[in-house]
């Protein structure tokens, strides 16, 4: 079984710094790692391929930076990694970015199933996986926190609001994971120096055989600004000699504020 | 400039059609809604002033529903497209917008006219940012999770109900069971008080320090999300992955305050920290602070609370 995993290189959340005139993230030169969700796909992948057999390749659309961020994936045991690198992508919508990767996904060639994460924890858009399913006109299977293959059939567990929906569709088909399906391995020092051995190809538009200009007009929607809303809280540290008297002034604080 | 509302959560349609109706009377445009269940005629009343029907909506599954959506986008030409944004709808804007080949701005959280563009705001790196975005596609598709908006009062107003005729298709992801999940005793959405766990909880028994002081002031008990997801003490918890909440005093108990959990409770009035750990970061988006083990502290809170004023 072939399957293709979805990744995404973000930038670490916790280190981005916020500009202090404008209040907007300043995500140049943060460190970059695999999207914790997108991890988890990786990681089913590879627990399948465990199961089954066959090969685990991942796919990313990225820049330069990618390539290291995606040895991880190498290490934690892709067997090969795509990475769609060009300049004229940065910064377009999930409407192009599902065309381009599409036209990558035909281009890895045949394959049995493709799994990405919920969502990307940058953007938090939740659309590549419907949006490639309904592209390559294949079944989409979103919220998955579990999941088996047996008999050409995927069997997935749907982890929604008000029910566990247990679903079966025909491979190949398009899978989305929560984060709760498994935790991801950490790979060992060996992997790791292995990982480095393993192919990682770089395409640009032409290697897919997209247009980059006619990609970037199918992109609609625009990032206006982005800032971290100002957290207007009071910050008042109680402190007591005892925890007694510290829980009481709380108490007082509270009904001063009419919230008790 | 018109639009086209639908969810499969009725009263999510309704909230929809509240927004959309205010927006579409700016603009002197028209609203139109895709309808699920019985009695059309209510979106009527709801704010809808054209609302199609299409048999064979029943149990939702992404790929007849969205096909149901795109057949109503062909009948209404909106320019804009309102879904509701359960996990379902999470999933069905961006299909729909797929079929439509057009732009999508996934679970938003407001949404305004500025010279005449419509401009959403939606949460964005882990939840730590806010970004404004607008879309230039027609149509363009946006979904709102539940209680972003306002229903209208239900009135009698003149509106049409148009039947659609299609037939859907069938889905290729086939359902072969349902589990129902037990109905959570919390209500943590509606919840005026919340009293929440983190970590600094070492036993699913000790959350016995939580319920006491839950009891005395009428709170709701929320969670993080490992004590929820991995440990499994609680059934649902507070975050951007979980439940966003908005309560007038939210008191977070031995909770670290990771990105994606404040979050979730960046709307409370007043929030409450109790963390051992002076550096957490709970402490620095808090109205009042106690550095302090919950384990001393909560006993000492439930007195104080019993022995208030």
């Amino acid at each position: 079984m072939r399957q293709i995993v979805l990744l995404k290189d973000i930038p670490e959340l916790t280190e981005i710094k916020l500009d202090s005139q404008t209040r907007a993230p300043i995500v140049e030169g943060v460190k970059r790692k695999i999207s914790e969700v997108d991890k988890r796909a990786l990681e089913a992948a590879i627990r399948l391929k465990e199961k089954v057999g066959g090969e685990v390749v991942a796919l990313s659309m990225g820049d330069n930076k990618t390539k290291t961020a995606l040895l991880e994936a190498l290490a934690m045991g892709a067997d090969a990694v795509y990475i769609v690198n060009e300049p004229e992508f940065r910064g377009v919508d999930t409407n192009a970015t599902s065309k381009v990767l599409e036209a990558a996904v035909r281009n890895v060639g045949d394959y049995d199933l493709i799994i990405a994460g919920e969502m990307t924890l940058d953007s938090l858009s939740s659309q590549i996986g419907p949006r490639l399913a309904h592209l390559l006109d294949l079944p989409p299977i979103t919220y998955v926190k579990e999941l088996d293959v047996a008999d050409g059939k995927v069997r997935a567990i749907r982890d929604l609001e008000d029910v566990d929906e247990v679903v079966e569709a025909a491979l190949p088909a398009v899978v989305s994971v929560v984060r709760e399906i498994n935790e991801p391995r950490i790979p060992n020092l060996m992997s790791i120096m292995r990982a480095k051995k393993k192919p990682q190809t770089v395409w640009g538009a032409g290697d897919i055989g997209l247009d980059a200009s006619e990609v970037k007009s199918q992109s609609y929607v625009q990032i206006m600004s982005v800032s971290a809303p100002k957290m207007e809280r009071k910050q008042i540290k109680i402190e007591a000699e005892t925890v007694e008297k510290a829980a009481t002034k709380l108490v007082e604080a509270l009904m001063q504020e009419g919230v008790l | 400039m018109s639009f086209l509302v639908f969810s499969e959560d009725r009263e999510l349609a309704f909230q929809l059609l509240g927004k959309a109706r205010e927006l579409a009377d700016k603009m002197s445009s028209e609203v139109a809604a895709l309808a699920t269940g019985s009695d059309p005629q209510e979106y009527v009343c709801q704010g809808a002033d054209r609302v199609y029907t299409l048999s064979g909506l029943d149990r939702f599954n992404v790929e007849p529903y969205g096909t149901a959506v795109v057949e109503a986008v062909k009948a209404a030409k909106p320019s804009t497209v309102f879904i509701g944004a359960t996990k379902r709808g999470k999933e069905l804007a961006p299909w729909v917008a797929s079929s439509l080949g057009v732009g999508c701005m996934n679970e938003c959280s407001g949404v305004e006219l500025k010279d005449g563009k419509i401009v959403v705001e939606r949460l964005t790196y882990g939840g730590s940012n806010v970004a404004e975005e607008t879309s230039t596609s027609i149509p363009t598709v946006i979904s709102f999770p539940p209680r972003c908006f306002e229903k209208l009062e239900s009135v009698e107003r003149s509106g049409k109900v148009v039947e659609l005729e299609m037939n859907l298709p069938e889905p290729r992801v086939k359902v072969v069971e349902r589990r129902e999940k037990p109905k959570s005793k919390a209500d943590l959405e509606s919840a005026s008080i919340i009293v929440s766990a983190g970590r600094g909880f070492k036993a699913k028994e000790d959350l016995r320090l939580l319920e006491e002081i839950a009891e005395i002031i009428g709170a709701q008990i929320g969670c993080t999300r490992p004590i929820s997801a991995d440990l499994g003490w609680m059934d649902q918890w507070v975050g951007i992955s979980g439940k966003k909440v908005k309560p007038s005093l939210y008191v977070a108990c031995g909770v670290s305050g990771t990105i994606q959990h404040v979050a979730g409770i960046r709307d409370s009035q007043i929030i409450v920290s109790i963390n051992s750990d002076e550096g957490a970061g709970i402490h620095g988006i808090s109205d009042y602070s106690i550095v302090g083990d919950v384990y001393e502290v909560l006993p000492a809170l439930t007195k104080a609370l019993s022995e208030r004023a």
